[in-house]
């Protein structure tokens, strides 16, 4: 490790921190229903959506009517996406002259993208149109991005409320969610990524000799404009195959430090937003000082593995950190940091072959997603799965001060209890039991590029990033029928079965009166909570996936010091 | 320490480990093997069905001869001890309580009762066969059948059998001291009483129902709990279950014992197999203050009161105020006001009035009865003032200064105002003042004198730091309450309380999201007691405040409300306590059977057996029995509660942390080495 590759993540860290006042306080007043400075040009835009759709803006809706409506439109967005999908073939802005995707590829596909998983079982530049990827891929950036925050919207006012049913309107959350948060930023941001070198164009594919005379294939297509959402809404589905690790998406440092910005910047955002909401802002920092300190840990394992380097490599006389799978461009430390990045929220875009990372540097990856990718998280899925977590702690600490523990003046008891562990199932049963599955079945075995420890981690890593809805993967697991159709169905579950009994705890909070605070109740903002909070993360998540980890990243690591590779 | 002489009495005050508790318990664990019965617990449940299976894998191995038939029977015996030890701390938790009831029942045994007829006439029934509203009638010697209200007569009651307390009580008909309870002895007297309970539903059935648990239902706060817990087990079913194919895909074949075995030491046994032994030992400790607590829920709540509403008298000063002074007007003749309130408190029994007497007569006023045919007024809650009225017409008057200033102008006099700066005087140093008159004059004021309990602002300032306030109710007027407020450190108080100024402190209270216990005996408390999320009913009180509370205190003792608050935060803190340190105790478990069950596979995680286990079959039974074994070592913890210091939620929390938190992760590590050594030089591995 060395201090300038440090320094990276440092500096990188202290720049979300200054944006995440700005920025919450904005999405507060976004959500908040109030004016901002960007009303005079959205405001006439977001009405004429309400107008069109026919969205009655002060309607308030149950956590029953907000989680219907967020599923019919997940389900209305996904058929379009698969309709699309399947008939690109005939529809125009395909140069390359695509065929239409096979049934269960563009399945799995549809439901990558409306879940904010971005699992691509596809490469891009071999398999998807320009209007595919603009108008079906592009698009469900933005707006899986915005269902995810309107739900984190919701269950915060779930949290704030006292004594009502409902929790907003899904609807106008996520429009305002989409024109006022998530365009502005795409389009400044975009635009940067095209002075630095990201295409935005509908040209076919140039084929140019290199000077060195062979001949090459430079992709085009409206790349800028995808890239930028794909990593703002923690999508991560890459525009090409090598995703940020292609100079096309990620031309130089200064954009990988871009993209690494923008995966973080709304989770951060988010928990000033809460504080702003719930009227404390400490709850807000508290928060964010529990994932800050996740983040670094896991970023801390991961560089230190990767600096380390691979000792086999080393005994052939080869010194230095592990650079097998990594662009020169970004070295050891900025790939370990995009990797922490990347999946300590569920965007899954990466700069670097995560299945060549060391075994616990690959382990970090696989960590933070078991942790239900909570460390400034998904696109509002950080924070309503954070959101969860202390609910949890709240009622296991506050048990041992002696009250009905109780969280920002309510009462946590059984339907909370009973709806936050339940959201805290989904994580393991989808990601151990398909894996379980697929490490004994011969289906699940037939696309296995390694054997040993590596290839059970690739199995587990695909059925944890899908279930995450991170979308990055260990590669090395070739798509079937048999992962089309298990991945598809742990990316709707993994984010619905999160989604809904989330929103149900939203429901039962908001139903609550407010008791009133006294020395008697524990703050939950103190360094003592947070340590709390990290502990029943890290906890739950550790010990559920010990045995799995154990038998991958852990054991493969352990065999790698004795010489042995798979 | 009043109720720690009187609980020496008590048949019941038994040690929770007393030989035939424990021995009773035994038998017990074995009857609650019963599937029927364990179900409810589905943690242990888990353990019970994990124990049958290995008990089967044991036989088939024992009959195919296979090698690891010693290995496969310790593991099956130590499930089943797991769940033995459970069943057994929940045995014990209630055996104290059937010990008591058996008491009870003994004290239940059939009566006959006297029935009033309307005409007068009585007949001898069974006391089972009597219904609310009939009348019965009781003498000397004679047990009353049921519950009631005294409706004629007066009468002294041994009530001993209920409340431990051998001391004689009075009961008579009319005012707060009406009610009678089923199972007690008429001492003197004859008494009418009017049923009040239907058969099976009088104070002693329900007290025999309580103490047994028999109606025991699990609490709000048990019921989330076990939720969670059974959240817990349930991932870690699947990770255990999953854990098969993995070890499979790895070329490491599980036997279906070692997985039981790892999952009976991941799912939370130890909070699972102690967390109704726990609720059962937070009613008993209630009980053993002689509170009775209508249901699990009130003893819980009452860990939440934020507001405490006390009755000034008997909780924060002696009940028994005492006459110091007697000041006159200018130009009177001191001995003979001394000897009008000597007069006028002749015939009143209370304490103040006996001081009174007491305090003339060191004054110089003689042995001198009440004169011939006099008439004395006892005090009401109306009047607020007693007295005597003598045979000439004459009246003499003692009572609060502005009743009594209005009777005398009543009666024409006009009542100078130079009593008005004493009165003033007295009542700002927390004393009573006390106005005597006779006819249209007042004659001086007696100067009544409030005794603070000792310790008690150690004890409010305990409950600050818990974050209870504490809200001194009384009838006292502002200045007086602000005084003995002030002296005794309580939070606030409510002067001139009326019932209906109670009940609006409390929906206040409870308005702004605090919940607020109280104490209350009268018959107009019980509104109040009703409202408020804690209510404690003096034992002494009348049958309609009983009804209300959900506690009844059988020592009638105010004070005692600290004390039941305090329970209740012991009992949420031992739950949590121990959750915590079930699933702090998971991390070692791993490191003992991980590498254990993966030690032929791959080798290279012999580094994770971080304690150096001897062998893997030892590793994986010492992680078992300490499983078992830490049930048992912690159920005097779940029983007496955890230990607790009354102090900010804040600093509680860190130090149960590092205790239950960092200690459940440490403790397991030594705990299983020391197994694993004592296996080895067993030579058992």
């Amino acid at each position: 490790m060395t201090f300038a590759g440090w320094l990276q993540a440092i500096v990188f860290f202290l720049i979300i921190l200054a944006i995440t006042k700005p920025l919450g306080t904005y999405m507060a007043k976004v959500f908040g229903g109030e004016r901002t400075f960007l009303a005079p040009v959205v405001r006439p835009l977001e009405r004429l959506i309400y107008r069109l759709c026919g969205v009655r803006e002060d309607e308030e809706m149950t956590w029953h009517a907000y989680a219907l409506s967020m599923l019919a439109f997940s389900a209305i967005s996904f058929f379009y996406l698969y309709v699309l999908l399947r008939t690109q073939k005939w529809l125009p802005l395909n140069p390359q002259h695509f065929d239409n995707m096979s049934p269960d590829l563009a399945w799995n596909t549809a439901i990558s993208f409306t879940t904010n998983t971005n699992w691509q079982f596809y490469s891009g530049e071999s398999a998807m149109s320009y209007l595919s990827q603009m108008a079906g891929l592009a698009w469900h950036n933005f707006v899986s991005a915005a269902v995810g925050i309107a739900i984190a919207v919701a269950v915060v006012r779930g949290v704030v409320r006292t004594s009502v049913k409902t929790l907003g309107n899904f609807w106008v959350d996520l429009t305002r969610c989409s024109l006022y948060i998530l365009l502005p930023i795409s389009i400044v941001v975009g635009l940067y990524l095209v002075s630095s070198g990201v295409p935005q164009n509908f040209h076919a594919y140039q084929t140019v000799v290199s000077p060195e005379g062979f001949r090459q294939t430079i992709t085009g297509g409206p790349m800028a404009s995808q890239e930028v959402i794909k990593e703002l809404g923690t999508n991560g589905g890459g525009f090409v195959n090598a995703n940020s690790a292609s100079p096309n998406e990620n031309p130089s440092p200064l954009s990988n430090l871009v993209e690494m910005l923008l995966i973080f910047s709304l989770g951060a955002g988010l928990t000033y937003m809460y504080g702003k909401m719930v009227k404390d802002t400490r709850q807000g920092w508290a928060i964010f000082t529990a994932m800050a300190i996740l983040f670094f840990a896991g970023f801390a394992v991961a560089y230190q593995a990767e600096a380390a380097g691979n000792p086999i490599v080393h005994a052939m006389g080869v010194s230095g950190g592990n650079m097998e799978g990594k662009e020169c461009r970004f070295g050891v430390s900025a790939s370990a940091l995009f990797a922490t990045v990347t999946t300590d929220t569920s965007c899954g875009a990466v700069n670097s072959m995560l299945d060549s990372f060391m075994p616990l540097g690959g382990l970090v990856p696989l960590v933070d997603m078991q942790l239900g990718e909570t460390v400034f998280g998904g696109a509002g899925s950080g924070l309503y799965g954070m959101i969860v977590f202390v609910v949890l702690t709240v009622f296991i600490a506050g048990l041992m001060v002696g009250r009905t523990p109780e969280y920002l003046g309510k009462k946590i008891e059984h339907r909370e209890v009973q709806f936050a562990i339940l959201a805290a199932l989904v994580t393991p049963v989808l990601c151990l039991v398909p894996t379980a599955v697929a490490a004994i079945v011969p289906a699940g075995l037939a696309t296995l590029n390694n054997g040993g420890p590596h290839g059970f981690s690739e199995i587990l890593y695909a059925f944890t990033s899908t279930n995450a809805n991170n979308g990055s993967a260990f590669a090395g697991l070739g798509p079937n029928l048999f992962y089309n159709v298990l991945t598809g169905t742990n990316m709707m579950f993994g984010r619905f079965a999160v989604a809904i009994p989330a929103l149900a705890l939203a429901g039962a909070l908001a139903g609550k009166k407010s008791v009133a605070e006294s020395a008697g109740t524990f703050t939950t903002y103190s360094p003592i909570f947070v340590a709390l909070l990290i502990g029943v993360i890290v906890i739950v998540g550790a010990l559920t996936f010990l045995p799995a980890d154990a038998l991958g990243p852990i054991v493969e690591h352990l065999l790698v010091l004795q010489g042995k590779t798979f | 320490m009043l109720s720690q002489r009187r609980l020496e009495r008590r048949p019941r005050a038994r040690s929770l480990f007393d030989r035939p508790i424990v021995l009773r318990a035994v038998v017990d664990s074995f009857k609650k093997l019963d599937p029927r019965w364990q179900w409810r617990n589905p943690v242990m449940f888990v353990v019970e069905i994990g124990a049958a299976a290995t008990s089967l894998f044991f036989v088939r191995d024992l009959a195919n001869h296979s090698g690891n038939a010693g290995f496969g029977f310790a593991i099956a015996a130590w499930l089943w001890f797991t769940v033995l030890f459970a069943n057994f701390a929940e045995a014990v938790a209630e055996g104290r309580g059937k010990a008591q009831a058996d008491a009870l029942r003994r004290t239940k045994s059939e009566t006959t009762a006297r029935l009033l007829h309307d005409d007068g006439t009585e007949e001898r029934v069974p006391s089972t066969s009597l219904r609310k509203g009939d009348r019965f009638v009781v003498d000397a010697g004679e047990l009353i059948g049921t519950d009631g209200d005294v409706i004629e007569g007066a009468a002294t009651v041994d009530e001993s059998a209920i409340t431990g307390e051998s001391a004689p009580v009075i009961r008579e008909a009319g005012g707060d001291r009406s009610a009678v309870t089923g199972g007690t002895r008429v001492l003197s007297d004859r008494i009418v009483v009017s049923v009040t309970a239907s058969p099976g539903e009088s104070f002693l059935d329900r007290m025999i129902r309580l103490v047994e648990g028999a109606q025991r239902q699990k609490t709000p706060n048990e019921i989330a709990l076990s939720i969670l817990l059974a959240g817990l087990t349930i991932i870690f079913l699947i990770a255990v279950a999953t854990l098969a194919p993995f070890s499979l895909y790895a070329g490491a074949h599980q036997s279906v014992t070692v997985l039981i075995a790892l999952l009976v030491c991941l799912i939370p046994t130890t909070i699972g197999g102690l967390l109704s032994a726990i609720g059962i030992a937070g009613m008993d400790r209630v009980m053993q203050r002689n509170v009775l607590a209508m249901s699990g829920r009130a003893v819980e709540a009452a860990g939440d009161v934020d507001t405490l509403l006390l009755d000034k008298t008997g909780t924060i000063t002696l009940g028994n105020r005492q006459a110091v002074e007697i000041i006159t007007a200018q130009g009177s003749d001191p001995k003979e006001v001394a000897r009008v309130a000597y007069l006028s408190s002749l015939s009143d029994a209370t304490p103040e009035g006996r001081s009174i007497v007491a305090l003339a007569q060191r004054q110089g006023v003689g042995d001198e009865e009440a004169p011939q045919g006099s008439a004395f007024v006892p005090f009401s809650a109306y009047t607020r003032m007693s007295g005597l009225d003598l045979v000439g017409g004459e009246k003499i008057r003692k009572g609060a200064p502005d009743s009594v200033i209005a009777w005398v102008r009543e009666r024409g006099g006009d009542p100078s105002t130079e009593f008005a700066s004493q009165v003033d005087r007295i009542a700002r140093s927390g004393g009573t003042p006390l106005l005597l008159a006779q006819d249209d004059a007042v004659l001086g004021v007696i100067y009544l004198k409030d005794i603070l309990k000792p310790n008690m602002r150690g004890r409010f300032d305990r409950l600050r730091a818990m974050g209870i306030r504490t809200v001194m109710i009384t009838g006292d007027n502002p200045l007086t309450a602000a005084t003995i407020a002030k002296e005794s450190g309580v939070d606030d108080f409510l002067a001139e309380a009326t019932p209906e100024t109670k009940m609006d402190l409390i929906k206040r209270e409870q308005m702004s999201g605090r919940l607020v216990a109280m104490t209350g005996d009268g018959t107009n408390d019980a509104p109040a007691l009703a409202q408020a999320d804690v209510g404690i009913a003096m034992n002494s009180g009348t049958q309609a405040a009983k009804e209300a509370g959900n506690m009844v205190d059988l020592d009638s003792d105010p004070s005692k409300l600290i004390e039941v608050v305090e329970i209740g935060k012991q009992l949420l803190m031992t739950r949590g306590a121990l959750t915590t340190f079930s699933i702090a105790n998971d991390v070692a478990k791993y490191f003992a059977i991980l590498p254990a069950m993966f030690a032929t596979a791959y080798p290279a995680m012999e580094i994770l057996n971080v304690m150096h286990l001897t062998t893997p079959q030892s590793a994986i039974l010492s992680a078992v029995i300490f499983n078992a074994l830490v049930i048992i070592a912690l159920v005097p913890l779940a029983l007496r509660g955890v230990k607790y210091e009354p102090k900010g939620a804040n600093s509680v929390l860190l130090g149960n942390v590092l205790l239950y938190g960092v200690g459940g992760i440490i403790i397991p590590f030594v705990g299983i080495k020391l197994i694993d050594m004592i296996l080895a030089a067993l030579h058992l591995t």
